[in-house]
């Protein structure tokens, strides 16, 4: 069973490298979505699969007895809170930059690295502000 | 104060200050008040940590009644207190920077939250002793500086920040995908547990190749080569105050992140890490530098410096001698202040001069004379001229690199000071020894007739200047501090100690004897 997961990791992460290296911003979201995704089951695998009961402590108790492991679960939780607030930012950012910019192609936006201003040329007024 | 209380203050301050400044939006003035007031507090509680843990103990909490390692640790060693210090300086001087030039569109834009959330993350990622935790600090610190980056919304900043953006989160990922395998390979996230769990864990190779992906994500946050393109591609499209705090703070991160797990987790004797992070010191260094040379405006030559220096913290690590550390240690201290003024300077530059392009500005030395002697001090250190703060960091660095045989890294790191100097004396050349062109002597007028945000700027540069002239006239016990602070980090079992020691009564013990806790 871990195969059939590291194997699937490795597959999403191939894949959201892959449209991470596209020049399209919408594919590199995608991306890295994909991976942050990826990176969550290899948490998750990580922390041992079993066919256990849920981690929920019985009425009672005070203690887990034999249970799936609870730790894995709460990284992951916290990961996809963290990524899902970091790529809904990158969304917002990214159709801003193609209102603004009117390219989707990052390599194609030069107004932050203005390509060939020769030494001493004069510099768009914006750049200067 | 308890260990509790003094771990948590320097968390506790920022995170304050971002719900007050917050909640004072439309209030600016009190907004501005409260910000200012949260980084003097923010010091003042970095200084009674580092006052606590200045004799060599080493401080540890757990919250929410976890032993270790099963909570979350927070831990202040000598090193980390003295980040948490230098991160406090940073915040006062650059809180009052920021009421000058253009403090109104800033604060419409949220500044005062954003700052703090970046001081939260920089501090937690400073203080915190586990390493998933470490990851939530830096997403903390990265969202905070994803909205300082774009705040102008300018197109240059929209498309730095795309790119600043995509590689920062790229990394983090990488990051996280370490911690994943760390914790599946080992069954633990405590950074002292781990210290004592990886030895004894069978497969070094797995270990090897760990330590690799925390060095790759941890060096790109560092800037180091050849990951290092986000940060001259985005760093000079933000305002001055902004660029100042990210060159303060964001790449020393990295660097701490780098010093702190190479060497509590993997130590520095790495099979071949030692190598390759001298190989990588020197390239870093020496692409840096090269970039500075080719630039005429003044914010991009300052960015590419960030990446040369972040080489001469790497030299300490490839050669990994308590001395090369100690260098290493007080290169990070000396290098945030000089280099987070050098970007105070640039931003009084453009407002005395008209601009950060050095072809269009000059004759500074004449329109603002005191700007121009405190431009001495950062430069002159940067480049490493004695009696200055840069000299002794260098001296600390090259003579340990010598001391360990490694000649090549020691030439390489004198020859990448000599070429700084040539950058630092292009903009003192062209922004204030040539005669005005009319764009600066226009902007000269303005600089004279605003009394009250020319002492805004130049009491934090004034002040800067003065700190790295104390470290460079009374160097000792900056040095001893290192030296110290290096054994500290080098000795790991302090540390450990430290950490797994501190149990809430109530708690059962922790199984943390047996080397066989993997789930």
């Amino acid at each position: 069973m871990e195969t059939l997961y590291a194997l699937t990791f490795g597959a999403m992460l191939a894949a959201a490298l892959y449209l991470l290296m596209s020049r399209n911003l919408l594919r590199m979201v995608l991306g890295l979505l994909l991976m942050g995704n990826a990176v969550n089951l290899a948490i998750f695998t990580g922390g041992r699969l079993s066919s256990a009961v849920p981690p929920l402590v019985p009425e009672g108790a005070r203690d887990l007895v034999v249970s799936a492991n609870p730790l894995p679960q709460a990284l992951i939780l916290t990961a996809i809170v963290i990524s899902f607030s970091l790529v809904a930012y990158a969304v917002v950012l990214f159709e801003r930059s193609h209102r603004a910019l009117g390219t989707l192609d990052p390599d194609a936006m030069g107004a932050a690295e203005p390509e060939a201003a020769p030494a001493g040329h004069p510099v768009r007024a914006e750049e200067r502000a | 104060m308890n260990a509790h209380l003094l771990l948590t203050l320097p968390i506790a301050v920022p995170l304050l200050s971002v719900a007050l400044g917050a909640l004072l939006h439309p209030w600016p003035r009190a907004q501005r008040w409260a910000s200012l007031a949260g980084s003097v507090l923010l010091l003042a509680a970095s200084l009674a940590l580092l006052q606590a843990v200045y004799g060599g103990t080493v401080l540890a909490t757990q919250f929410g009644q976890w032993a270790a390692p099963f909570g979350i640790s927070f831990v202040a060693d000598l090193f980390s207190a003295a980040m948490v210090v230098i991160t406090g300086l940073m915040a006062v001087v650059i809180s009052i920077y920021a009421l000058a030039d253009g403090a109104r569109e800033r604060e419409r834009a949220w500044f005062h939250p954003l700052y703090h959330g970046l001081l939260l993350g920089v501090t937690g990622a400073f203080l915190t002793g586990d390493i998933f935790n470490l990851y939530v600090w830096f997403e903390v610190m990265l969202i905070a500086s994803f909205g300082l980056l774009v705040q102008g919304g300018t197109r240059a900043q929209l498309d730095a920040g795309v790119k600043y953006v995509v590689l920062n989160l790229l990394v983090t990922t990488l990051f996280l995908m370490g911690v994943g395998f760390l914790y599946g390979l080992t069954g633990t996230l405590n950074m002292a547990d781990l210290a004592r769990t990886l030895p004894t864990v069978g497969n070094t190779g797995l270990v090897t190749t760990l330590a690799v992906l925390f060095l790759l994500a941890f060096g790109a946050k560092a800037a180091v080569f050849p990951l290092f393109f986000w940060l001259p591609a985005a760093y000079h499209t933000a305002s001055a105050p902004v660029v100042a705090i990210f060159a303060a703070l964001l790449t020393k991160v990295g660097v701490y992140a780098i010093l702190r797990c190479f060497t509590l987790l993997f130590g520095a004797d790495i099979g071949f890490i030692g190598p390759i992070v001298g190989v990588l010191a020197v390239l870093t260094m020496v692409t840096g530098v090269l970039g500075a040379a080719s630039h005429y405006d003044i914010r991009r030559i300052l960015s590419f410096h960030i990446i040369s220096q972040i080489g001469y913290m790497l030299v300490g690590l490839a050669v990994a001698t308590p001395l090369a550390i100690a260098g290493a240690i007080l290169y990070v201290l000396h290098h945030i202040v000089v280099k987070a003024n050098l970007f105070l300077i640039a931003g009084a530059v453009r407002l005395a001069g008209g601009s950060y392009d050095l072809k269009r500005i000059g004759g500074l030395h004449r329109s603002a004379p005191v700007l121009a002697l405190l431009f001495a001090v950062p430069a002159l250190s940067l480049a490493g001229l004695p009696p200055l703060s840069g000299f002794w960091a260098k001296f600390v660095v090259i003579r340990s690199s010598l001391d360990a045989g490694h000649v090549a890294l020691a030439v390489a790191a004198l020859a990448v000071g000599a070429l700084t100097l040539y950058s630092m004396l292009k903009i003192w050349n062209e922004a204030f020894w040539k005669a005005a062109p009319p764009l600066s002597q226009e902007a000269a007028r303005q600089w004279r007739a605003n009394p009250a945000a020319r002492a805004a700027m130049l009491v934090p540069i004034g002040a800067l200047a003065a700190v790295t002239l104390t470290i460079g006239l009374w160097t000792q016990p900056f040095v001893d501090f290192s030296l110290r602070a290096a054994e500290q980090l080098l000795a790991r079992e302090p540390y450990v100690q430290a950490v797994l020691a501190t149990r809430p009564s109530a708690a059962p013990a922790a199984p943390f004897n047996d080397p066989g806790v993997a789930p």
